[in-house]
């Protein structure tokens, strides 16, 4: 059995198949044990993938034996690998650190079910990623979307009930609206791979369908991607979620919502629709600027912690979809390495909300004080993903926010308007970031809240690793900027 | 003459759906959902589509319908009448319907064989089954191999749903006031549905069973079969009480099927991967090709069916023997 | 136009009509199990399109007869999408029902205008 050829099928294959598995695991700690080992072997096969494509190459493979367009066909290239590695790293990291922070907000008897549910988000995500087919990423699409509300279901403030039917609602619905988009394409071309569609799109007589159809799956991915303004189901979601679902989520979940919308845009419709460039752009920049300064502006004045992580994430979702309306080679990439970028950073401040929640009850940031003095790593932490997500030089985060800057110098005239934009919104960060610090360090404690110790050793070093990281990257970011230059370049080829 | 048969059940389905939408009794609108799905459903076997017809039928307008009342058993009857503005959703929608009618004069007339959706694809599908997998049944052959992907993703989505019951209603309900609830008992005191329902029970499994294996050659299919089959319990459930269809069928049973089922599909898929094929490759399964196919199709229905059957069940039970809060 | 070719544009319509029904009854409607009966009826118009288009003019369903030459079939890929999309759509029903029965235990109702109010 050739290893490396069926890789892109086992990199859904593996977590799959170990969900029902997992839910066998009954004895303590063994679920948590056997999903962070799936967990593990699923970054390592991203890892792989990764390197195979970093030439340039797309890998490809034909499920069930039957060749495109009859059967379902996997493809893996640049930019679906930089999205695995994000998907998969977020998993495994969350979960090495997870075992404290679950085992003291869910019943022990239903974590194997837990656990077993992140694999399922997991592989829906993979999945995702992976496929070369508008229906297969509906039904993945599904499996994730279906997993994850069982996971913010675990939240143990009964607020996360109502927060999760509102996502449910929401999230139904955008997969039914992608489902009608798909379906008015199929109508009109007769063909559900991608990589088909493009072919055929061009010799469609009746282009009024297929706008609709654009239209349809642009807004359902939407809905599912965060984007201002159906994003509504974010904030509450996100905080009444249990602490490691939240880094989880927020690292990833929206994100692939964007891949599916790139792809669909650049490889069916750009090619082959005329001015489509310019209805795209005009339809999403404003969006994406709104989004990034209502949300921005939101976050300054938010009084409790998760909730002003979420709607900073609407915001930088809106980073990422300014520098996709940008429809050019610098615009894309800066979109791809703020993916990564975004991921690390966020995903290391909602570890570093999971450590202090083990010794506060209250996350609001009146209640906080005192931290800094008896959790200093926990709070170090904080201040380099803070640092990283306001885009200070030397870390992760600065190396994406300048190639947008970048990005948006290319528009001529406008472009100064689209800096000013940035550098404004970069300032409310500051402002944001600042207030938790000042919270953090200079605050004294509230009445009988001051911490015992610091966080759980197993914790804490995750979360040091993840800051860590975002430093790395910061200095040395040429992995995942090839990955993203590559993308870049295929997505825009593909639709010349 | 069946097109005005066709006319009359789009309307009637127009009329049902703004009736639901109205009523504010909930016991009324889960059961002209029910009346909703059975329209659908013939509406489907008149459009040719009759293993869509038979599945929606079990699943959209039996299942579906149990599960509602499960849950309003278990909360309020009638639903409050809503204070405030209705235009802005009636705004949304009227343009939305514009949006979508306007779409519709540019499709391709109904049933024109030259219309790009039925050349490309479909055609190979109908000429090729025959000669690689040979069964009759088309979609069939479609679902569990040429798209067999499509189909494990639907399995673990139906694994998912349960385990996502289990999970959000695993949690025991806070302690009532009221003292015991008597052990529920079923219809065990009424006599005509004890007499027919017992006459019915083994029909009902055995075609269950028969729309399992036919799914070959006939509209049928692993959905469609797990569906019957749990409706068959759940009738059981109804006759002799809760706990009774509990003892017949224990949790860990219905657990050990939706995860037998799932394993079930996804092992022979890493089965022909083993054997030298790509991910759900069946043709390596044996020596002949075509009956490594067919061999292959068995075994996932199979599968399936298992796996919806029990996930069914467990849902039903998990809804089913929640205590009542008063 | 014939028979055949009305049809075809009502059913078109219906969906539209019936999609939008649903629609509205998500966003409008307070009650949580009203919400998701719209939730379904929405999916339900989606299902209704994607049948509609599989019909041939003369066809019958997909299922090959032995010995019978030149048979004229109707279009057998949506009805199995359909398929799968049906059973993902009860599979979310049933998850939104549970939640539904959790909310009614914790919060005494489900309504949720007075859900809101209670937070």
């Amino acid at each position: 059995m050739d290893l490396l050829a069926h890789l892109p099928a086992l990199q859904v294959v593996v977590p799959m198949l170990s969900a029902p598995l997992i839910v066998l695991l009954q004895p303590r700690g063994l679920a948590w044990a056997g999903a962070t080992a799936v967990a593990v072997l699923s970054f390592a096969i991203a890892v792989a993938l990764a390197i195979a494509v970093l030439d340039g190459q797309t890998l490809e493979y034909a499920m069930g034996g039957w060749p495109a367009p009859y059967g379902i066909a996997l493809s893996v290239d640049a930019f679906s690998a930089l999205v695995l590695l994000v998907i998969t790293g977020a998993a495994a990291a969350a979960l090495l650190a997870a075992k404290p922070s679950i085992d003291q907000q869910i019943e022990v008897e239903r974590q194997p079910l837990f656990y077993s549910a992140w694999l399922l988000v997991l592989s829906g995500l993979v999945g995702i990623v992976v496929s070369a087919d508008a229906f297969n990423i509906f039904v993945f699409m599904e499996i994730s979307s279906l997993a994850s509300y069982i996971l913010i279901a675990g939240g143990p403030d009964r607020r996360a009930l109502p927060a999760v039917f509102k996502y449910l609602m929401m999230g139904t619905i955008g997969a039914t609206f992608y489902l009608i988009g798909v379906g008015l394409i199929y109508m009109m071309t007769g063909t559900l791979n991608l990589a088909d569609m493009e072919a055929r799109i061009g010799d469609v007589t009746d282009i009024n369908p297929i706008l609709v159809a654009a239209g349809f799956i642009t807004i359902g991915l939407a809905l599912k991607a965060a984007v201002f303004p159906l994003h509504v189901w974010v904030p509450n979601a996100y905080t009444h979620a249990p602490h490691m679902v939240t880094v989880f989520l927020a690292a990833c979940a929206t994100k692939v919502a964007i891949y599916v919308l790139i792809r669909f845009d650049y490889m069916v419709f750009q090619a082959t629709l005329d001015a489509h460039e310019i209805q795209f752009a005009m339809f999403m920049m404003p969006l994406a600027i709104l989004g990034i300064l209502i949300a921005s502006a939101v976050a300054m004045f938010e009084g409790h912690l998760k909730r002003l992580l979420a709607s900073s994430s609407i915001a930088q979702i809106g980073y990422i979809l300014l520098g996709v309306s940008f429809v050019s080679i610098a615009g894309l990439s800066a979109s791809a390495m703020h993916i990564f970028n975004h991921a690390l950073a966020k995903g290391g401040l909602f570890l570093v909300v999971a450590c202090l929640a083990y010794q506060y009850r209250d996350l609001r940031l009146d209640q906080l004080g005192g931290a800094s003095t008896r959790m200093p790593w926990t709070c170090a932490a904080f201040v380099v993903c803070g640092l990283s997500l306001i885009g200070v030089p030397g870390t992760a985060g600065f190396i994406s926010k300048w190639m947008l800057i970048n990005a948006a110098l290319e528009n001529g005239p406008w472009g100064w308007g689209l800096v000013a934009i940035i550098l404004v919104s970069s300032l409310m960060a500051v402002v944001y970031i600042w207030r938790i610090v000042e919270a953090l360090y200079f605050q004294t404690p509230a009445e009988g809240e001051a911490p015992q110790s610091e966080a759980p050793v197993q914790l804490l070093l995750v979360t040091g690793l993840v800051a860590v990281m975002n430093i790395y990257f910061g200095i040395f970011p040429q992995v995942p900027l090839e990955l993203a230059n590559s993308a870049a370049a295929l997505l825009l080829e593909g639709s010349r | 003459m069946i097109f005005i048969f066709g006319l009359f059940l789009l309307t009637l389905l127009v009329i049902t759906a703004i009736a639901i939408v109205r009523t504010k009794d909930l016991f009324v609108a889960v059961m002209l959902t029910s009346i909703f799905s059975l329209l659908m459903a013939a509406n489907f076997f008149i459009l040719d589509a009759a293993d869509v017809a038979l599945t929606e039928a079990a699943v959209g307008a039996g299942v579906t319908t149990v599960i509602f009342l499960c849950a309003l058993a278990l909360t309020d009857d009638k639903e409050k009448p809503r204070q405030g503005g209705r235009w802005v959703a009636f705004v949304t929608v009227g343009v939305l319907a514009l949006l979508i009618i306007y779409a519709t004069f540019d499709k391709p007339r109904l049933g024109d064989p030259d219309a790009p959706v039925h050349q490309h694809i479909a055609p190979w599908y109908i000429e090729k089954t025959t000669e690689y997998i040979d069964i009759p049944n088309v979609v069939t052959a479609i679902l569990s191999s040429f798209r067999g992907y499509d189909t494990l993703g639907e399995v673990f989505v139906v694994f998912a749903a349960c385990i996502g019951v289990l999970f959000i209603l695993g949690v025991s309900p806070p302690r009532k006031t009221r003292g015991v609830t008597e052990k529920n008992s079923g219809l065990r005191h009424h006599l005509i549905p004890q007499v027919v329902g017992r006459l019915l029970i083994p029909f009902i499994v055995l075609f269950g069973l028969y729309v399992q294996f036919h799914g070959e050659y006939g509209p049928g299919g692993g959905f469609q079969a797990g569906a019957i089959i749990a409706t068959g319990v759940i009738l059981y459930a109804l006759l002799e009480g809760e706990s009774e269809a509990l003892r017949a069928i224990p949790r860990g049973v219905l657990l050990g099927m939706v995860i037998g089922g799932a394993l079930l599909y996804g092992g022979v898929g890493v089965a022909c991967m083993f054997m030298g094929g790509a991910f759900l490759d069946y043709s390596v399964l044996a020596a002949d090709p075509i009956f490594g196919q067919q061999l292959g199709i068995l075994i996932i229905e199979a599968g399936v069916g298992m796996a919806v059957c029990g996930a069914l069940l467990a849902i039903f039970h998990a809804f089913a023997a929640r205590e009542i809060l008063s | 136009m014939n028979f055949l070719e009305l049809l075809g544009y009502f059913n078109y319509w219906v969906f539209a009509i019936i999609l939008t029904v649903g629609l509205y009854a998500v966003i409008n409607k307070t009650n949580l199990i009203k919400k998701l009966i719209g939730l379904s009826i929405f999916q339900s118009a989606v299902f209704l399109m994607y049948i509609t288009m599989d019909k041939v003019e003369g066809g019958t369903a997909p299922i090959i007869q032995k010995g019978v030459e030149d048979q004229i079939f109707s279009n057998p890929l949506p009805q199995v999408l359909i398929l799968t999309a049906i059973v993902v759509g009860v599979s979310t029903l049933s998850l939104g029902l549970a939640m539904v029965v959790r909310i009614s235990e914790c919060y005494g109702t489900i309504e949720e205008n007075e859900i809101l109010d209670a937070d």
